[in-house]
């Protein structure tokens, strides 16, 4: 980052009801991953919402990677845009969600201006304010949550074979060789599968939570890679070759060429079968110790030409409405960021109608979740991995 | 002094070193038929092309060209008032008969009726009543000949200028359009210039003839 | 205004490439000033040479794109010249107009669809003949070695090739050759290369080094079928210039100005190439041979090359296919329920973005048409000499790689807040559409015979009114044809849409592309078909317009 940029940014001061005459008529370009045909349809739903209640339309811009996104702020700043920006709302996280905030290209603090917020659960789901160990200081507002599972078809495997940890994902690689693989781990679900093995291998947990130092990145890290060799070349097509996206491995799942794929939504196995793109019997799991979960966010870039408009969605984003929608398992079945004990009665019917589908995990099989490194561990990962996996 | 119909002062044609026509003088009373002979290459089309003004700039030509006494030399093609007859007839493929003659009917009369009825006239002095919604690409090759003469006069032209318009048509029916093309530029008192290779032709237009040595 | 056309055109064609090549050029060797980057340095090129999959992506760069365009080539020859002279000449002549109208990226989709292993084909065999219950675990898409996107490449590039030695025979008067042959007792394929090929090949070799270029250097292309680490050279520098890290464009700037360099030196080898292959040929040719193993050569290659037709609409075949599923696993070879759902749940989408498409390529070509007229009427009304020159500017967009000027492109329009906008999407797209649109038109307009344009004119018709009510008109059915391919180009462009629309304009293509990270065959099938059927549709209706418009004028026809 040595050509870090740095501005000033106002926090957000107006009553929220000036905001919302202002988003009236404003389209807002929302800038996220386009590869989940669930989420661009729930996108396509809160478009159609927001513009029915606020007038606001939203177009989806979708990514292949949530880098082009903040790329293109960059590419902004450097050219001197300061306002009438291309990008309106983010969907980020993680090291994305930590380049932006560290080279100031990201407005607010706003989040305490939208009145939605104050039902976000800040205690219990500590990932809604702090961001892979970075303090999200209302930077970005929460709009689902995700944990690490793992999905299998139930009429192939017996849930007593599969592999309770990371560790454990060597042996039985090595029984079942080709049926273990993972994204890429230039994708954002191809490096957790990294970091959880790094979270279970790691002796001392806490050193995750600084950043990756030149210094100690080796050696932290040489027990993932001592486990990721031995496990390697036991993986699908010989750990040669890679799927793209997690679509792409429910794909692999689906065809039969592999048994388990990781996945950041405990729901993903009601939500695919249901559409067709995994049997009936798939079903999901967790690791025994317990499985790293984050917050995903909306952000609004520094010079984005639709601000009120995009503090409009990212407050829809927040309301009981929107998140018991998005927890229904055939839509996204993303977890909430709110804290039900702040909503009425009968907001809070709408999110208990919604999680009794056959493949849906007991809240009892839900373990504890682990906390994100600090992104700078992600980062130097996916650049490890890649130079040992080039040809 | 001037002559009323086509006057050709000094006229010299070059491409290259070659010259084709050099200094030619020439007066085409109205009415009267004038015959260029000549074998291929020895420039009888690219004469008629400097006189209707659109010679390829690959030639070089010198001389005046007068039409009733004025020059034509700063005159576009469009400007010049001659009209022209090709081996081919070059109906346009995209109109109809009547389409094909109304655009070459000038614009002096106006009124959709009155150039109607100046079309059908043509025809019918062309005996081709029955035939003018018909595709040209259906008609035979004397009847196609006729339009394109007909289309020609329509325009109105003070000249009349012929590039081998029988050369394509068979025999009997070459004497009939010859025949039809002298007796309405005699009609209407055109001073016409007729470009051929065929001593029959030169002989039936009955006129002075005059000879192209080959470059 | 007429006189301007020419020059008007050149600016618009070739103005963005040469700003766009230096605005690459510069980062390439650490010169970006609005970064703070003043000095020049050669560390990009350092960066790019140490990046641990270099040498193997370039290798890969090198080998698919020489590959594929020398046996396209191949394909497209023995194809020709199997059937010259026969009725098959004239099915292949009517077979791949719409190949060439279908976008690279269905194809590629569509391809991979066929061959994965877990595509249709492995279930045609499974798990009867193979015993696959399961799909096999070897890479038949995104293989390291590239063959898969060999293969893409060459069954689009056969087709384009082919068409283009269909319309070259024309010229070299292909018949007469072939019977003169003939008579001295040459079997017809052996008569074709023999006497045929060589006057052909001067003919189309600009065509085969827009192929070469273009499988030296696309993207879509490489990002479907082509290996992910590392990738192509032009799919590593894309992917660098979409990261987030500004310090990577100095190292994507040097792998695109890298791109530059390997397709100028691709075609300056294909070009050397060729003397002495030609010498092989003369002498071959003098030898006089009559019988070989020629023959049964040729055939064998033009199975190949029927094959590749034959694979080329497949592909087209199974997205419509995939787009009816519901739930389709492996080895079923066809779905166990079939749907509308997909269509249904995507229809409003679908037709957003392909009303978007269309509105793009609409504009783009009409443009395209517009400049090519004037400068076509400009160079008829001046009575113009058009030399090799204008030849080959035509062909510098199709030579130049997209990714090695657009990067700068974006950055000037990013500079002038012109990003984003459809304005600068349209002239990205004319760079491309306007060459295609050229050289189609160009020889009908060249060859209509003078002497209409000198009857009107003798008939007192304005040049104006000549052209429009005399050319225009007549040639109608030309006019259909290039406008429907200037769509077609439009429609499949990637590239240039990504990055002059800054992600605000998409169209089906960058839709089907990114969707195609995805891994829900359903949903990409839908809008690769769409994106197939897009130009399919408009080239019909240029074929049936005219003909409709001129059913009673049959020397029209």
């Amino acid at each position: 980052m040595s050509l870090a940029i740095t501005g000033a940014i106002a926090a957000e001061e107006r009553p929220w009801s000036e905001i919302v005459d202002a988003a009236r008529g404003q389209t807002v370009y929302w800038n996220a991953w386009g590869g989940d045909d669930k989420t661009n349809a729930f996108i396509e739903w809160a478009g159609a919402e927001v513009s029915r209640s606020y007038g606001v339309t939203i177009s989806h811009v979708k990514l292949t990677d949530t880098a082009e996104a903040v790329s293109r702020v960059v590419a902004e700043k450097a050219a001197g845009r300061e306002s009438g920006g291309s990008v309106d709302l983010i969907w980020i996280n993680g090291p994305n969600f930590f380049a932006m905030k560290d080279q100031g290209l990201l407005y607010g603090p706003f989040v305490e201006a939208l009145p939605n917020y104050a039902l976000v659960d800040e205690e219990g789901k500590p990932s809604n304010v702090v961001d892979f160990t970075i303090p999200v200081e209302g930077y970005a507002a929460p709009w689902r949550v995700a944990q690490i599972a793992f999905v299998y078809d139930s009429a192939r495997v017996e849930r007593g074979d599969l592999p309770g940890s990371m560790a454990a994902m060597v042996g039985w690689a090595a029984a079942n060789p080709g049926r273990l693989t993972h994204p890429n781990a230039r994708n954002f679900l191809g490096a957790t599968f990294l970091k959880q093995a790094l979270y279970e291998l790691v002796e001392d947990e806490a050193v995750l939570q600084e950043p990756a130092t030149d210094e100690n990145f080796e050696e932290v890290t040489s027990p993932l890679w001592h486990w990721y060799d031995t496990l390697r070349p036991h993986l699908w097509r010989g750990g040669a070759d890679f799927p793209n996206s997690s679509s792409d491995l429910d794909r692999l799942l689906d065809d039969g060429e592999i048994e388990i794929a990781i996945t950041f939504n405990p729901a993903t196995a009601a939500l695919l079968s249901e559409s067709g793109l995994l049997p009936e019997s798939a079903r999901v799991y967790f690791l025994e110790e317990g499985t790293i979960g984050n917050t995903s966010f909306v952000a609004i870039p520094f010079n984005a030409a639709n601000k009120e408009g995009a503090m409009v969605v990212a407050n829809f984003l927040m309301s009981p409405q929107a998140q018991a929608r998005a927890q229904v398992p055939t839509v996204l079945g993303a977890f909430t960021v709110l804290d039900l004990d702040r909503l009425d009665e009968s907001e809070r019917a709408a999110f208990e109608t919604s999680s009794d589908h056959p493949a849906m995990p007991s809240p009892a099989e839900i373990p504890p979740v682990q906390l994100e490194p600090h992104p700078s561990w992600m980062t130097r990962i996916v650049e490890a991995w890649e130079a040992r996996t080039a040809r | 002094m001037t002559h009323d119909g086509l006057e050709l002062r000094g006229v010299s044609i070059k491409v290259g070193d070659a010259t084709l026509v050099d200094g030619l003088d020439l007066c085409v009373a109205p009415g009267e038929v004038v015959t260029v002979m000549g074998p291929s290459g020895s420039g009888k089309s690219s004469l008629l092309a400097f006189i209707g003004g659109f010679l390829d700039p690959a030639f070089a030509a010198s001389g005046e060209i007068l039409l009733d006494g004025a020059s034509l030399a700063a005159l576009p093609a469009q400007g010049r008032r001659i009209g022209i007859l090709f081996q081919d007839d070059l109906l346009f493929p995209h109109l109809s008969v009547r389409g094909n003659l109304a655009f070459g009917l000038t614009q002096d009369v106006r009124g959709r009726a009155a150039r109607l009825a100046r079309v059908d006239e043509a025809l019918e002095q062309a005996g081709l009543e029955g035939f003018r919604d018909r595709d040209p690409a259906t008609l035979s090759g004397g009847q196609r000949a006729r339009v394109a003469l007909m289309r020609t006069l329509l325009a109105g032209p003070k000249a009349l200028l012929l590039d081998e318009p029988f050369g394509k048509l068979d025999r009997p029916l070459r004497k009939d359009f010859r025949e039809f093309v002298f007796e309405h530029a005699r009609m209407r008192g055109l001073p016409t210039l007729l470009v051929t290779h065929d001593a029959e032709d030169a002989e039936a237009a009955g006129g002075r003839v005059v000879d192209l040595e080959a470059a | 205004m007429l006189r301007l056309a020419p020059a008007i055109t050149l600016v618009m064609l070739l103005g963005p490439i040469v700003a766009g090549l230096l605005g690459t050029l510069g980062p390439a060797f650490g010169y970006l000033p609005v970064l703070g980057a003043n000095t020049v340095s050669l560390d990009p090129w350092r960066e790019l040479l140490s990046h641990s999959g270099f040498s193997s992506a370039l290798a890969l760069t090198i080998v698919s794109g020489f590959g594929a365009t020398v046996i396209s080539l191949a394909l497209c020859i023995a194809l020709c010249a199997t059937s010259a002279g026969s009725r098959g000449f004239e099915r292949l002549q009517r077979a791949l107009p719409p190949l060439l109208s279908t976008p690279h990226v269905a194809i590629a989709i569509g391809f991979a669809f066929l061959i994965a292993p877990s595509g249709f084909f492995a279930r045609a065999f499974s798990p009867w003949a193979t015993g696959w219950d399961r799909p096999p675990g070897f890479a038949t898409v995104n293989d390291v070695y590239g063959l898969s996107l060999i293969a893409g490449l060459v069954l689009k590039e056969t087709a384009y090739l082919a068409l283009m030695t269909i319309a070259a025979t024309g010229q070299v008067a292909m018949r007469a050759s072939m019977d003169a042959a003939a008579a001295l007792g040459y079997s017809p394929s052996r008569a074709f290369i023999a006497v045929v090929a060589p006057r052909i090949y001067a003919q189309i070799r600009l065509p085969v080094y827009a192929a070469l270029a273009y499988s030296l250097s696309n993207v879509e292309m490489a990002l479907i079928l082509g290996p992910g680490n590392p990738p192509t050279l032009a799919v590593l520098a894309a992917r660098w210039f979409a990261g987030y890290d500004l310090a990577q464009y100095f190292p994507a700037a040097a792998a695109a100005t890298l791109q530059f360099a390997v397709v100028l030196t691709g075609v300056g080898v294909w070009r050397l190439m060729e003397i002495p292959v030609g010498a092989i040929h003369r002498r071959w040719v003098m030898r006089g041979r009559r019988r070989g193993f020629m023959e049964p050569a040729l055939a064998a290659t033009a199975g190949l090359g029927k094959l590749s037709v034959t694979l080329a609409f497949a592909s087209i075949a199974i997205l419509a296919l995939w787009s009816l599923a519901f739930r389709w696993r492996f080895p079923d070879f066809l779905p166990e329920t079939w749907s509308l759902a997909i269509w249904a749940q995507h229809l409003g989408s679908v037709a957003r973005l392909a009303g978007v498409t269309a509105l793009i390529a609409t504009v783009s070509t009409l443009i395209a048409l517009t400049l090519t007229l004037a400068c076509l009427e400009n160079e008829q009304r001046r009575a113009v000499r058009v030399g090799r020159g204008a030849l080959w500017a035509l062909y510098i967009p199709l030579l130049v790689p997209q990714i090695a000027f657009l990067f700068g492109v974006q950055t000037l329009l990013v500079r002038l807040g012109f990003d984003g906008s459809m304005g600068a999407v349209i002239w990205a797209h004319l760079i491309f559409v306007l060459p295609y649109v050229f050289l189609s038109l160009a020889d009908p307009y060249r060859a209509l015979d003078p002497r209409f344009a000198r009857s009107a004119a003798a008939l007192g018709a304005s040049p104006s009114r000549i052209f429009f009510t005399v050319k225009l008109p007549m040639l109608l059915k030309s006019l259909g044809v290039s406008a429907a391919i200037g769509f077609s180009v439009s429609v499949a462009l990637y590239l240039p849409t990504l990055f002059t629309g800054a992600g605000r304009v998409s169209t089906l293509t960058t839709e089907a592309v990114t969707l195609s990270s995805g891994g829900d065959r359903r949903v990409i099938a839908v809008y690769a078909f769409i994106q197939a059927a897009l130009p399919l549709v408009v080239y019909a209706a240029a074929l049936v317009a005219p003909a409709i418009l001129y059913r009673n004028r049959r020397g029209l026809r």
